[in-house]
């Protein structure tokens, strides 16, 4: 079960990741410890000179992830075919307890490597440096999270057999089931559109006033975390509905099948992206009243926002395109959310 | 313009080969003015154009241009600086081989990412300037020595700078050649370009294109005329 | 943003002349790295195509196959199980099968003789003969052309071949000889009213479980096989076959990776001098990191597109000549396969994993270290 390639791939990616990041763990220690930019000393030059490293190597994590992220979803639902129960991604998934904690897990990284991305080109485009100390120790709380997603992944796989009969996602995301994905699946269509629409709607003006304006990096980031949210939410409830054509599946992951266009790539990489962007606009927001990043800040935060806001009107517009070109008609029949 | 106050550089700080090459400098050269910092080998007189021009930052001390204090400046910045306001011609010219002599004038100008075709036409019309616009697209490695230096120049000058830097221009060249040259110094002067070279050829300190010598002995100024 | 592809631009106009400028090198590192491309990309594009080819051609294997079992062993099935069987609900059709195996000591291969399903459209005579294409081919048939076997209680038989199937069957009909109902029970001296074991169609593909497991509490002494177990097991071997030969391969991902680094590292006194010089005119470390990542990255592009398309030729083009016999098991009579090409976006990203993310990860560090050079460095050489 082990040895299927794609999985041999992730998890050397993984360990990647690892190696490169704790390797470079001490050195972040020494620029936190002695960094001082004023100093001609050959130390000081020293340690210059090991940012280019740890920006290019945090630039390699993150492309990594993206694609990792992708392929373990992806191979997640090629496997369903050898799971007793299992139809797509979430039956591999939960196979064991470790799957969906694994797919946090590699979200998270994502999200911390592209926000870190962020802090790190401002920072870069001052004379001072001014953020040096805080990037880096950021930088050394990113490396136990990535000892985490790998950590999570090797006990998933590795955990993978195919004697366990695993659940559907018509168990997991069925009106019936309690929990989380029960009362997504329960939560009736109307309602649901408002708020991923309202949501999503949310995100993009705020995003575009932020692009136009470049203030507000907070509420962007804010903003972005609930549309994420309500995006997924939204996914589940309804919208995965039009795409299957079918009252009850629910399934978030099935749209990711070549059966239905992969229409869910259309959906999920924009909003990841977009997430991604608002967040790191935020997290650039906090540094807005250092002196040196006066000018720099409000530009990075507008071009933040601006891909912010293509990503999130581009999810809302593929949802419409899919809610009306699907033969399935929800609003306008009493959904009671029973099943028969 | 440039100014440096209490300059001390250090190299393999901190190991037992420690080795100061800048003892302690304090020097203000202004605009627009021909200087040779002169003085024997290890003298610290190239480790001190270095300093002057950007190209390494004082372990002890500051540089100030134009008013602004530039030692602090992390790499980035400074090259930025340094990319603008020098023009480097180095003793052994240092061209790139297996590039045409046009390429190699253009290249100072790419991290700047501005319209080729200007980049282009501007490189052109220096290499016209030096005479050398009939072997712009010849190999660097073919051309003769003094055709190389005429390279030099016009790499160096493909920025626009204020300040023209030359480390010993004439130790590789014959006589005619180094009148050749200090000629082609006198017209970057008259252009109102700041100079400033380090060399131990009498015809150059002598020359009458020099405004000022500053001779240095083991990493101090002993001599300022 | 305008200056920033401009800047791009110059960076990949000096590096495409730089690598222009160290041919060899970059042509020794090209066609390694195309190499371990082409070779992991040939493993997975050719187990893919089987994959597919089998789940595909399995379709057509019953729902739920029963078969009786004596003393832990696959024995013949009375006829009278079908009655018990046919009323489960759910069942749409039963019928009984007969196939076996003949050894064949002229080819040495063995054959499956089988009487074709009612309902599978074939019909064949007494007498005569459908075989597979590449039974035809070892033994050089033709239509109307007599096969003589001799049967295992020592008589001999003559068939005449009626037909040949199509080649694109060839996976599971390779060893296919098809016969009418008499001539297969007087063949193998099958008793009458017994047989292999029984074929089951089912209405809801989601209850074939759940009917497996109501017959065989029925008739106690049968096993039922779910067509879904069995492409599961198969996926499961595929894989794991694949994964076994990419690990192997690994070894030379390794290496490939450790000659990357070298070539990075190694850089000749040439290179380091280029890069002091770059550093000289006014070219920073971030450019001339971005720089070298550009090279790598039009190493790469290239490398993976030239050895996928290789890859590509090779396996359905060429029937993969270098991995045939460790990836599909061992037997005497090889299908000639024409796979169906198929490309696959996961079989990509892995693949990209398996090969650029060693290389990048192998040149980061060295790239860095010739990048950090000091630009005062051509000064004092």
């Amino acid at each position: 079960m082990f040895f299927q390639p794609a999985i041999i791939a992730l998890l050397f990616a993984s360990a990647a990741n690892v190696v490169v990041l704790v390797g470079v763990s001490p050195f972040a220690v020494a620029i936190v410890r002695h960094w001082d930019v004023h100093s001609g000393s050959e130390r000081q030059l020293r340690l210059e000179r090991r940012t280019y490293l740890m920006s290019a190597l945090v630039t390699f994590v993150l492309g990594v992830q993206l694609v990792a992220l992708l392929l373990f979803v992806f191979n997640a639902d090629r496997m369903a075919a050898m799971f007793v129960g299992a139809m797509c991604a979430v039956g591999t998934l939960n196979v064991n307890a470790y799957g969906f904690p694994a797919l946090i897990a590699q979200m998270a990284v994502f999200f911390a490597a592209a926000t870190w991305l962020a802090v790190n080109h401002v920072d870069t485009q001052a004379p001072d440096y001014p953020l040096v100390r805080t990037k880096y120790v950021w930088l050394l709380v990113l490396a136990p999270l990535l000892i985490a997603a790998f950590a999570l992944q090797w006990r998933y796989f590795l955990g993978l057999k195919a004697d366990v009969i695993t659940s559907c996602c018509s168990r997991l995301f069925s009106s019936q089931v309690r929990g989380l994905s029960g009362d997504l699946s329960a939560w009736p269509p109307l309602p649901a559109m408002i708020a991923f629409y309202a949501s999503l709607g949310v995100a993009t003006i705020t995003a575009a006033f932020v692009a136009a304006k470049q203030r507000g990096g907070y509420a962007l980031a804010i903003a972005s975390l609930g549309a994420f949210v309500m995006a997924l939410a939204g996914i589940i409830a309804f919208l995965s509905l039009y795409v299957y054509e079918q009252p009850h599946h629910h399934c978030p992951f099935c749209l990711l099948k070549a059966e239905y266009g992969y229409v869910g790539y259309w959906l999920y990489v924009p909003l990841f992206l977009a997430t991604a962007s608002g967040l790191a606009a935020g997290a650039v927001q906090r540094f807005a009243t250092v002196p040196s990043l006066r000018a720099i800040v409000p530009a990075t935060c507008g071009r933040l926002a601006r891909v912010a806001a293509v990503g999130f009107a581009i999810v809302a517009i593929v949802a419409t395109v899919i809610v009306l070109r699907s033969h399935l008609i929800l609003i306008g029949h009493v959904s009671t959310g029973v099943t028969p | 313009m440039i100014e440096l106050s209490g300059i001390r550089k250090a190299f393999n700080q901190g190991r037992e080969n420690e080795f100061w090459a800048l003892q302690g400098i304090d020097l203000k050269i202004p605009a627009q003015q021909v200087t040779v910092f002169y003085g024997p080998s290890g003298s610290g007189k190239t480790t001190l154009l270095t300093v002057v021009g950007c190209l390494a930052r004082p372990t002890v001390g500051r540089v100030t241009l134009k008013g602004t204090d530039i030692s602090g400046l992390p790499e980035r910045f400074l090259t930025g600086i340094r990319r603008r306001t020098f023009g480097f011609i180095f003793q052994q010219f240092h061209l790139i081989r297996g590039l045409s002599a046009l390429d190699n004038v253009m290249l100072p100008a790419y991290p700047i990412g501005g319209d080729w075709r200007v980049l282009r036409a501007r490189a052109e019309a220096l290499l016209d300037q030096l005479k050398l616009g009939h072997r712009r697209a010849a190999r660097v490695e073919w051309l003769s020595g003094g055709e190389q230096q005429r390279v030099a120049i016009a790499r160096a000058l493909i920025n626009d700078p204020e300040v023209v830097v030359a480390d010993e221009p004439t130790a590789n060249l014959d006589s005619a050649l180094s009148k050749e040259f200090l000629g082609i110094l006198e017209t970057l002067a008259g252009q109102g370009r700041s100079i400033l070279l380090t060399s131990h050829d009498p015809m150059v300190v002598e020359s009458s294109v020099v405004q000022r010598v500053i001779t240095l002995r083991d990493g101090r100024i002993v001599g300022d005329a | 943003m305008r200056t920033w592809i401009g800047k791009q631009k110059y960076l990949i106009d000096f590096t495409l002349s730089s690598l222009a400028r160290r041919k060899t090198k970059t042509l020794v590192l090209l066609l390694v790295y195309t190499l371990i491309v082409f070779l992991l990309a040939s493993v997975m594009l050719f187990t893919h195509a089987l994959r597919q080819d089998a789940v595909h051609a399995l379709a057509h294997a019953p729902d739920v196959t029963i078969q009786r079992m004596v003393a832990g062993r696959h024995d013949l099935i009375p006829e009278s199980y079908l009655g018990k069987i046919r009323d489960i609900r759910g069942v749409q059709s039963s019928a009984g099968r007969l196939w076996g195996y003949y050894y064949d000591p002229q080819v040495k291969a063995n054959y499956t003789f089988m009487v074709p399903p009612a309902d599978g459209g074939v019909t064949v005579a007494t007498g005569h003969a459908v075989v597979g294409a590449v039974i035809a081919r070892e033994l050089d048939l033709r239509i109307g052309a007599p096969m003589v076997f001799e049967s295992y209680s020592g008589n001999i038989f003559k068939f005449t071949v009626d037909r040949i199937l199509p080649v694109e069957s060839e996976l599971l009909t390779a060893d296919l000889v098809l016969v009418s109902e008499d001539d297969f029970r007087a063949f193998f001296d099958y008793p009458l009213g017994q047989y292999t074991d029984i074929a089951l169609s089912v209405t809801n593909p989601q209850e074939l479980r759940n009917i497996a497991t109501k017959v065989t509490t029925r008739l106690p002494n049968t096993r039922a096989v779910v067509r879904d177990e069995i492409l599961r097991t198969y996926e499961s071997i595929f894989n794991w076959r694949e994964g076994i030969v990419l690990v192997l391969l690994f070894g030379a991902v390794l290496a490939f990776a450790i000659l990357a680094l070298e070539k990075a590292s190694g850089l000749t006194a040439d290179e380091t001098r280029e890069i002091g010089i770059l550093k000289a005119i006014g070219w920073e470390t971030g450019d001339v990191i971005r720089m070298k990542g550009w090279e790598g990255a039009l190493i790469s592009i290239t490398a993976f597109l030239l050895g996928y398309i290789a890859a590509y030729v090779h396996v359905f083009r060429w029937s993969s000549a270098l991995f045939e016999p460790v990836l599909k098991g061992w037997t005497v009579l090889y299908p000639r396969l024409e796979l169906t090409p198929s490309v696959d976006g996961m079989q990509l990203a892995t693949l990209f994993f398996f090969t650029v993310l060693p290389y990048t990860a192998a040149t980061i560090v060295p790239i860095w270290r010739a990048a950090i050079t000091d630009p005062d460095t051509v000064m004092r050489s």
